[in-house]
C-alpha cells in the first residue's frame, strides 16, 4: 500500500514515449536557437526576444515531459509554487533590467 | 496506552502517511532558481560592459558551447531511462544508465573547465570587467552545481549497489537526484540561450 502510494504521488507516470518526445523537442529547439544566432539570422534586441522565446519553449517541453509537472491532484502544489517561483524569477530579472536602466537613462551614463 | 506503544502507532500510521520528501526536495529547487534568477539580472547588468579587455564574441566558441547542450540534454535523457528503470524494478537498468549520465555529465564538466581556462589564459579572468566576473559566477555556479549532482550521482549509485533490490527509499532518492538534474538541465537552456548565444548576438 504504502509502496503504490510513493510511485503514485512522488513519481509520476514515466514513459520512454513521454522522454523520447521531450527529448527530440528540446534538441529541435536548442539546434534552432544556435542555428539562427551562428547563421546570422538575428540581431539587435529583436534577435534577444527571438532567443528568450526559444529558450521559454525549451523550459516549457522540460517541465512537462521531463520534470513531469502537470496540473493533475497530485502535482498542483509542484505546480503551483513552480508559477509562483517563475513569477518571482521574473519580477527580479525584468524589474532589475527595468530599474537599472531609468537609472542609466537618468544619470545619463550611456 | 504507554508513550513507547504511543510512539510506535505513530512511526506505523507515518509509514502508511505519503511521503513529501520530494516535495520538500521541490521546494529547495523552487529557491535554487530564484538564486539563479537573481545571478541571470546581476549578468544582465553587466552585459558589454568589458572595461576595455576581451569581449564575448572574441572568445566564446560556440562549437563547445553546443557539445556542452547536447551532453547534458542527453544526460537528461539518460536519468529519464535510468528512472524508468527504477520504476520497473531493473536494478542493472538503473545503474547502467546511471552510468552512463555521470559520463556525459563528466564530459560536460571537463569542456566547461577547459573553456574557463582558456578565458582566464587569454585574460579574461573574473577580475578583468564586469561582464567576466558576472559571466563566471553564473556559469561558475551551475557548474558547481552539477560537480555536487556528480557526487551525489556517484553516492547514490553505491547506495543501490548495496541494495538487493530497488526499494521505496532507493526510488524516492532517485527521484530527488532527477529533479535536480533536470532542472540543472534547464538552468543550462537559460545559459546557452542568453548567456552565450545573447551575448554573440
Amino acid at each position: 500500500m504504502a509502496h503504490s502510494h510513493t510511485t503514485h504521488s512522488d513519481m509520476p507516470h514515466v514513459t520512454v514515449g513521454g522522454y523520447l518526445i521531450g527529448f527530440v523537442l528540446a534538441v529541435v529547439l536548442t539546434v534552432a536557437s544556435f542555428w539562427l544566432v551562428t547563421a546570422g539570422k538575428l540581431s539587435g534586441e529583436q534577435g534577444l526576444v527571438w532567443l528568450a522565446v526559444l529558450a521559454a519553449v525549451q523550459v516549457v517541453v522540460h517541465v512537462v515531459f521531463f520534470l513531469h509537472v502537470n496540473t493533475s491532484k497530485g502535482q498542483r502544489w509542484n505546480a503551483m509554487s513552480f508559477v509562483y517561483t517563475i513569477t518571482m524569477s521574473l519580477v527580479i530579472i525584468v524589474g532589475t533590467v527595468w530599474v537599472m536602466h531609468n537609472v542609466h537613462m537618468l544619470m545619463m551614463a550611456r | 496506552m504507554s508513550q513507547s506503544t504511543l510512539s510506535a502507532h505513530h512511526a506505523h500510521e507515518h509509514e502508511h502517511q505519503p511521503s513529501h520528501s520530494v516535495f520538500g526536495f521541490w521546494s529547495y529547487l523552487m529557491t535554487d532558481c530564484l538564486l539563479f534568477a537573481s545571478l541571470f539580472a546581476t549578468f544582465a547588468m553587466f552585459a558589454n560592459q568589458y572595461a576595455g579587455g576581451p569581449t564575448a564574441k572574441d572568445l566564446f566558441n560556440l562549437k563547445d558551447v553546443a557539445i556542452e547542450t547536447g551532453l547534458l540534454l542527453t544526460s537528461s535523457l539518460t536519468f529519464g531511462f535510468a528512472m524508468i528503470s527504477a520504476v520497473r524494478q531493473k536494478k542493472s537498468g538503473v545503474l547502467l544508465w546511471l552510468f552512463v549520465t555521470a559520463l556525459l555529465g563528466a564530459g560536460f564538466l571537463c569542456l566547461e573547465l577547459q573553456e574557463f581556462s582558456h578565458l582566464v589564459a587569454e585574460g579574461a579572468g573574473p577580475q578583468r570587467s564586469a561582464f567576466w566576473s558576472a559571466f563566471f559566477t553564473l556559469v561558475g555556479t551551475h557548474g558547481l552545481h552539477v560537480t555536487l549532482g556528480l557526487v551525489w550521482l556517484v553516492v547514490l549509485a553505491v547506495q543501490i549497489v548495496k541494495k538487493p533490490a530497488m526499494g521505496e527509499r532507493e526510488l524516492r532518492r532517485l527521484a530527488c537526484l532527477s529533479l535536480f538534474w533536470h532542472f540543472l538541465d534547464i538552468v543550462w537552456i537559460c545559459v546557452f540561450s542568453f548567456v552565450y548565444l545573447g551575448s554573440i548576438v
